[in-house]
């Protein structure tokens, strides 16, 4: 276990060097000219001058060979130092860290709701005789799955909050601002549970295992509830890394659409106006999560399933 | 007192008004006004703000020396009570009116003044707008508490305009001396409004300064602003925003989207409208590319873009196609409507003339060359990319291969350096004519590359007028001579198009079509 782990750390330096690294060779070298860039911000055409340009590169020290940039600024964020942004001046690790509580609170109770979603609905769909509402429930996953969350969220917009007057449209204040957002972030996310979880529950069923509990006596619901859930939520399980990334790429949107600030509004912003050590603390924030999830999900997984020991092969 | 519901449609539907004018009654204190902005605003500072939707809450915490009639263009007292302007623009004196503090304590005096006008130039390449007002400048001299000359190497008449603006609004100097990135969430003024708390992305949230009693001169009273809170809250989704007008979430909107003011108006909503004086929306060639670099062509170009239909098809009735290379609302504007007409055939006309003969696929053909124009473009204004997409269509009409290319916003001052383009789409917001200067000069950015040394003459001597009258002719055939020359193709002009509720009444566009919040009162 304990050689496990620490290849596995090994393994996630490697992928955080690999993120700064790429995104340093994106941001800092590839098109444009970072001075001028920073200096824009946004606004409108303005009249700066060489000298002008050359102070902001000084400043930056983008005059230096990139050679010598790349490990300066690498060195510091070894350290914790991500820089500061071009936009404000204040610590890209600080301003990250600011953001970050009301992006877990906005992602974790969408991932809730996700779960919580996507299992009533495999579920159902499963245990229900009805063929005509078996086919619905089972249908509404790839629905939601291909309703842009744009889209989800505009709608909700018009008719919960502007038609109907419940729950504000705008901004992160309390926990009634939270509930559009979040049903909003996790009907992606459902579906892709729903999905998983509806077909390896279906195919749990026709196991040999299931007929002879039912041979015995157990009800139906007995059967999935006790049996079937526990084997089948294991493929819905391994998902969960790129849930992670799904519900990080959908706070870009949500955030935006609700007005809400986080990390997806930051990232929004900061790829606007170009504020290059924002972005790439922003792709350094995503590796570290996708690293954590991964980890999560391979040291959970053998205590779901006896079978699965850390370090050997999954048979999945 | 008139009292006039008559008025309340006046003001929804008068292009030019430059208030949200309708005074059924007196007005009330107090209330919190909610305005959502389209755009996050980048820094609190005035000084080092370049968006339009930083400016409006940036404008609000300060005062200037000068304030500027938004109907007739005249240069009125605000903190600065006179001043006097020598003969050749090279010197300017304010005397400050007594008594006014900044939110710390602070006294705003000729000190400060001189303080103030250092540190923009010292911002340098952060003071987007200010350093290129203050070019030359040589030196503040404070003659006593209350009066400071202002003095410049070379004749800059734009210079008294330029005390108006938000970005020479005065800062207290605790706040000068605090570094530049820092002054973007803090920052301490004169104004009317304190900043209570700046959320990068979110909101910008003001407070009524009690003690105030230094207004403008154009304003109901010198005395403290109606409102108590001011919130600028940022909605980025046009129509959440119109929503959220409509739903009462938000008091009031900015960038009402063109296809949504019939839906506001008829909802009982109030849409104003002010068109922004400086360079209209224009394509602006590259002069250095062979083809750009042709007048035949530019003139072509500038025949071939039907203006009417482009406000008509992608814009609203608020919006106006442009008439001269200023923008209606600019000083000294003068109306060459009839060097922009559309002409069509006209246009093919020329571009016969100049060898380009129609070729196989409609696109003309000259040497084997096809008559190819890179457009570049960036999304600083939401209907400019259907505007474009239009333009490029009649552009094709008459025979040019017109390809448009996007940049962000950021990266749009780099490609425009790089040069490899034909033309280019963009505006500037400024009150004063030199604006021209400031795009087309040798000696400033030009980014056209224009290289003409009667044109040259004629900019710098502009600046260095200070009679009216003789300056008005001077603007007058600097906007003849660029739009024959071509070295500018003016298609509208941008327009600030604001929606507000029924309650919200006095919310007044500065000469710049920004805004001032100082008389506004809900009731």
């Amino acid at each position: 276990m304990g050689r496990y782990l620490l290849r596995r750390l090994l393994q996630a330096v490697f992928v955080l060097w690999a993120a700064y690294t790429l995104s340093f060779v994106v941001l800092y070298l590839l098109p444009g000219d970072p001075a001028e860039i920073m200096v824009a911000g946004g606004g409108e055409g303005t009249d700066i001058s060489d000298a002008q340009l050359a102070e902001v590169r000084a400043e930056w020290g983008l005059d230096a060979p990139p050679a010598t940039q790349y490990l300066d600024r690498l060195t510091d964020a070894i350290r914790g130092d991500l820089g500061v942004s071009t936009q404000t001046g204040d610590q890209v690790t600080a301003m990250i860290a600011d953001q970050l509580p009301a992006t877990l609170q906005l992602t974790l109770t969408a991932a809730t709701l996700a779960v919580l979603l996507g299992a009533a609905v495999a579920l159902a769909g499963v245990y229900t005789t009805r063929p005509w509402l078996r086919q619905v429930l089972l249908s509404l996953p790839a629905l939601g799955a291909s309703a842009p969350t744009f889209w989800v969220g505009l709608l909700l917009i018009q008719l919960v909050s502007f038609r109907w007057g419940l729950l504000p449209a705008i901004g992160d204040q309390g926990w009634r601002g939270l509930i559009l957002p979040a049903v909003t972030l996790a009907l992606p996310t459902a579906a892709v549970l729903g999905q998983v979880l509806a077909k390896s529950l279906s195919h749990t069923l026709a196991e040999p295992y299931v007929e002879t509990a039912l041979a015995k006596g157990a009800g139906r619901a007995r059967v999935l509830l006790r049996h079937a859930v526990r084997n089948a939520a294991l493929p819905a399980f391994t998902v969960l890394g790129v849930l992670v990334g799904n519900l990080l790429a959908g706070s870009v949107v949500v955030e935006t659409v609700f007005s809400r600030t986080g990390v997806g509004r930051i990232t929004a912003n900061s790829v606007t106006v170009q504020d290059i050590p924002v972005v790439q603390g922003l792709v350094v924030l995503g590796a570290v999560a996708f690293v954590l999830a991964s980890l999560a999900v391979d040291l959970v997984y053998p205590l779901l399933d006896p079978r699965v020991t850390p370090g050997r092969a999954v048979a999945a | 007192m008139v009292l006039g519901g008559a008025l309340v449609a006046s003001g929804c539907s008068s292009a030019t008004s430059s208030e949200a004018g309708d005074a059924p009654g007196e007005p009330v204190a107090g209330g919190e006004l909610t305005f959502a902005l389209a755009s996050a605003p980048t820094c609190a500072d005035p000084q080092q703000a370049a968006t339009n939707d930083s400016i409006y809450p940036a404008r609000q915490l300060v005062d200037s020396l000068t304030d500027q009639d938004p109907e007739t263009g005249e240069i009125v007292p605000w903190l600065a009570e006179s001043w006097e302007v020598d003969a050749d623009a090279t010197a300017f004196t304010f005397v400050l009116r007594p008594g006014a503090t900044f939110s710390d304590g602070a006294p705003v005096d000729a000190e400060a003044v001189r303080a103030n006008l250092d540190g923009v130039v010292e911002l340098g390449a952060r003071a987007v707008l200010g350093a290129g007002y203050l070019a030359g400048y040589r030196e503040s001299v404070v003659l006593d508490e209350l009066t400071v000359r202002v003095e410049f190497e070379q004749p800059n008449a734009q210079f008294l305009q330029a005390t108006s603006t938000h970005a020479l609004g005065l800062l207290s100097p605790a706040t000068l001396a605090a570094p530049a990135a820092d002054r973007c969430t803090e920052v301490i003024g004169s104004g009317p409004f304190v900043l209570d708390e700046f959320t990068l992305n979110r909101s910008v949230r003001q407070i009524r300064r009690e003690d105030y009693a230094w207004g403008s001169s154009l304003w109901r009273d010198d005395g403290p602003a109606h409102l108590e809170r001011l919130t600028f809250e940022v909605i980025a989704e046009s129509g959440v925003r119109t929503g959220g007008l409509a739903s009462g979430q938000v008091d009031a909107i900015g960038g009402v989207a063109p296809q949504d003011e019939a839906t506001l108006t008829a909802g009982g909503h109030t849409v104003i409208s002010r068109p922004n004086p400086g360079l209209p929306f224009a394509l602006f060639p590259q002069l250095e590319r062979p083809i750009a670099g042709d007048p035949a062509v530019r003139r072509a170009v500038s025949l071939a873009i039907d203006r009417e239909e482009v406000v008509a098809t992608v814009l609203s009735e608020s919006f106006r196609p442009a008439t001269s290379a200023l923008a209606s609302t600019t000083d000294l504007y003068a109306d060459h409507a009839d060097l922009l007409g559309h002409d069509p055939a006209e246009a093919g006309r020329l571009l016969d003339e100049a060898g380009w003969e129609p070729g196989s696929d409609g696109v003309r053909v000259k040497d084997g060359e096809p008559l190819r124009l890179s457009l570049i473009w960036g999304a600083n204004f939401g209907p400019n990319q259907p505007a474009l997409e239009l333009i490029q269509q009649q552009l094709n009409a008459v025979g040019f291969d017109a390809e448009l290319r996007t940049v962000t916003i950021a990266e749009y001052n780099a490609a425009r350096e790089a040069g490899d383009y034909d033309f280019a789409w963009s505006n500037t917001t400024r009150t004063d004519p030199d604006v021209l200067r400031a795009g087309l000069s040798r000696e400033l950015a030009n980014l056209s590359r224009v290289d003409d040394p009667a044109l040259e003459e004629l900019l710098a001597e502009q600046n260095a007028t200070t009679d009216p009258g003789a300056r008005a002719e001077l603007v007058e055939r600097v906007q003849a001579e660029v739009l024959e020359k071509g070295y500018l193709v003016p298609v509208f002009e941008l327009t600030t198009v604001l929606g507000l509720g029924e309650h919200v009444h006095d919310l007044d566009f500065e000469a710049s079509s920004r805004l001032q919040f100082h008389d506004t009162w809900l009731g």
